[in-house]
């Protein structure tokens, strides 16, 4: 007996998981560019719009749920769901991480910031290719490739520690900029943790392909 | 883990059609195989091969070997009877006989020639016990078998294939005939069975497999496709057929 409307319902729940992501995504995408072009309206908005992924990664828990109730999935598709429950956790996160950055810049407010950015725009894109990637790998069901998004998070940990540094040594030149610093090096360290939740998509990912859990590489931080 | 059966190039024939091919794989002792694949794989066949039950098909016959306990069941000095006792088989329908449920559970061992009473009382209340029916049906020992509700007649059958103290029990698709609390029953009672005795189911159900058993064989066309643990086979099998099988996109 082939299962018609089960595997329709699967493939509409990786639908919903990669328009999750992309919600993610763009929320990245926005908090940054807000921060760099000093839009407090726009971070707002993207403040407001946390509660929209967080509700998507409800209903989709909702859906797995479902069908694991009703249709009692196995093998690899039990392996999908298992690693869509957890990939939501991970993508729900890393929004939270790009409302963090938008509460930043809300809170730096009519201040000019300490320094131009210049690689904490090369982190998010870095954190932001890395996710990009790693959701095509889900969907192409390429282990390999998610395998090498994780090493790819030393590039994102170098970058922090070259802006921890920098920030640091400005800090000590200028005492008046300690809190313009501070905020920086927590935008920096949000997006730290981005790439380090991409990579746990990543293992999901090795997992769901391989049936096989594999811690593939701890992060720095 | 010590070895029940060790199946050996096992090549099984109806005329002229092969119904199994090549099949070789260890049942472990004192535990569950289920064997699972679609309609017409072979899975009934097989299991009807390790008690010697195809014998009483006409146009059946059997290459390659079947070892229990260290003997080659179709050789040509075994016993069937002695081997149909150490290997008990229960149905898909359940099929007591016309008799009560006292006698029912004491058929096997009286035809082997218990008469004392007491010995027979002892048969079965111990067999009862075992089947989990002593309890629901104590109090009325000497009513008919047919009295009793379908998982009731079912659990008795078991009794019945208890009471000649088998070391296998053979189950083909035990629940199919069951509503959904009935099967439960069973399926608890393979799981408390399996501490003292070697289980095989065959079943349709593959979530039926998953939660009783311990080891798995999945059947297509009369072709052992894969034995492994439940576990492995359930949540990442290595076969690409037996994927396809369990998660529903072919049979």
């Amino acid at each position: 007996m082939t299962r018609e409307a089960y595997h329709k319902a699967l493939q509409e729940l990786e639908d919903e998981l990669l328009n999750m992501g992309e919600m993610a995504i763009n929320a990245i995408k926005g908090s940054v560019e807000s921060l760099k072009k000093r839009d407090i309206e726009a971070s707002k908005e993207i403040i407001k719009n946390d509660l929209l992924i967080n509700k998507k990664r409800f209903e989709i828990e909702e859906r797995c749920l479902l069908l694991i109730a009703t249709q009692q999935p196995m093998a690899v598709d039990l392996r999908t769901i298992a690693a869509i429950l957890s990939i939501i956790t991970d993508i729900e996160r890393i929004a939270d991480h790009a409302e963090g950055i938008a509460k930043i810049n809300v809170m730096i407010g009519k201040e000019q910031l300490v320094k131009p950015l210049i690689d904490v725009p090369k982190m998010a894109d870095k954190g932001l290719l890395m996710l990009d990637r790693c959701l095509k790998a889900f969907i192409t069901r390429d282990a390999d490739t998610a395998r090498a998004i994780c090493d790819e998070d030393n590039e994102v940990d170098s970058l922090y520690d070259h802006i921890y540094r920098e920030l640091l040594f400005l800090m000590i030149e200028n005492p008046k900029i300690i809190e313009g610093a501070t905020y920086l090096i927590w935008v920096a360290h949000n997006l730290e943790r981005i790439a380090d939740r991409v990579t746990n998509i990543a293992e999901r990912v090795v997992f769901m392909v391989t049936g096989r859990m594999e811690e593939i590489n701890v992060s720095k931080y | 883990m010590d070895i029940s059966f060790k199946i050996e190039k096992v090549n099984a024939f109806y005329n002229n059609t092969v119904a199994l091919k090549d099949v070789s794989f260890d049942i472990p002792e004192k535990s569950v195989t289920a064997v699972i694949g679609p309609s017409g794989c072979g899975k009934s066949t097989f299991i009807r091969c390790l008690n010697r039950m195809n014998d009483l098909i006409l146009v059946f016959r059997l290459e390659g070997r079947i070892i229990y306990n260290g003997m080659d069941i179709y050789s040509e000095d075994g016993d069937v009877i002695a081997i149909r006792r150490q290997i008990g088989m229960v149905f898909q329908k359940p099929n007591p006989f016309p008799k009560s449920i006292y006698e029912n559970t004491a058929y096997g061992v009286r035809i082997q020639g218990v008469n004392k009473k007491e010995t027979l009382d002892d048969v079965v209340e111990a067999s009862l016990k075992k089947a989990a029916l002593w309890d629901e049906v104590k109090d009325r020992l000497h009513d008919s078998a047919f009295s009793l509700s379908g998982g009731q007649q079912q659990r008795l059958c078991i009794a019945r294939a208890l009471a000649v103290e088998p070391k296998v029990i053979l189950f083909d698709e035990p629940c199919s005939a069951l509503d959904p609390i009935a099967a439960a029953k069973i399926e608890d009672l393979i799981t408390e069975l399996k501490k003292d005795y070697t289980v095989v189911i065959v079943t349709h159900n593959m979530q039926q497999a998953a939660r009783v058993s311990e080891y798995t064989g999945f059947f297509m066309l009369g072709e052992l496709i894969e034995f492994d643990n439940t576990q492995k086979i359930f949540t990442a099998p290595s076969n690409k057929m037996t994927e396809d099988y369990i998660t529903g996109r072919f049979g």
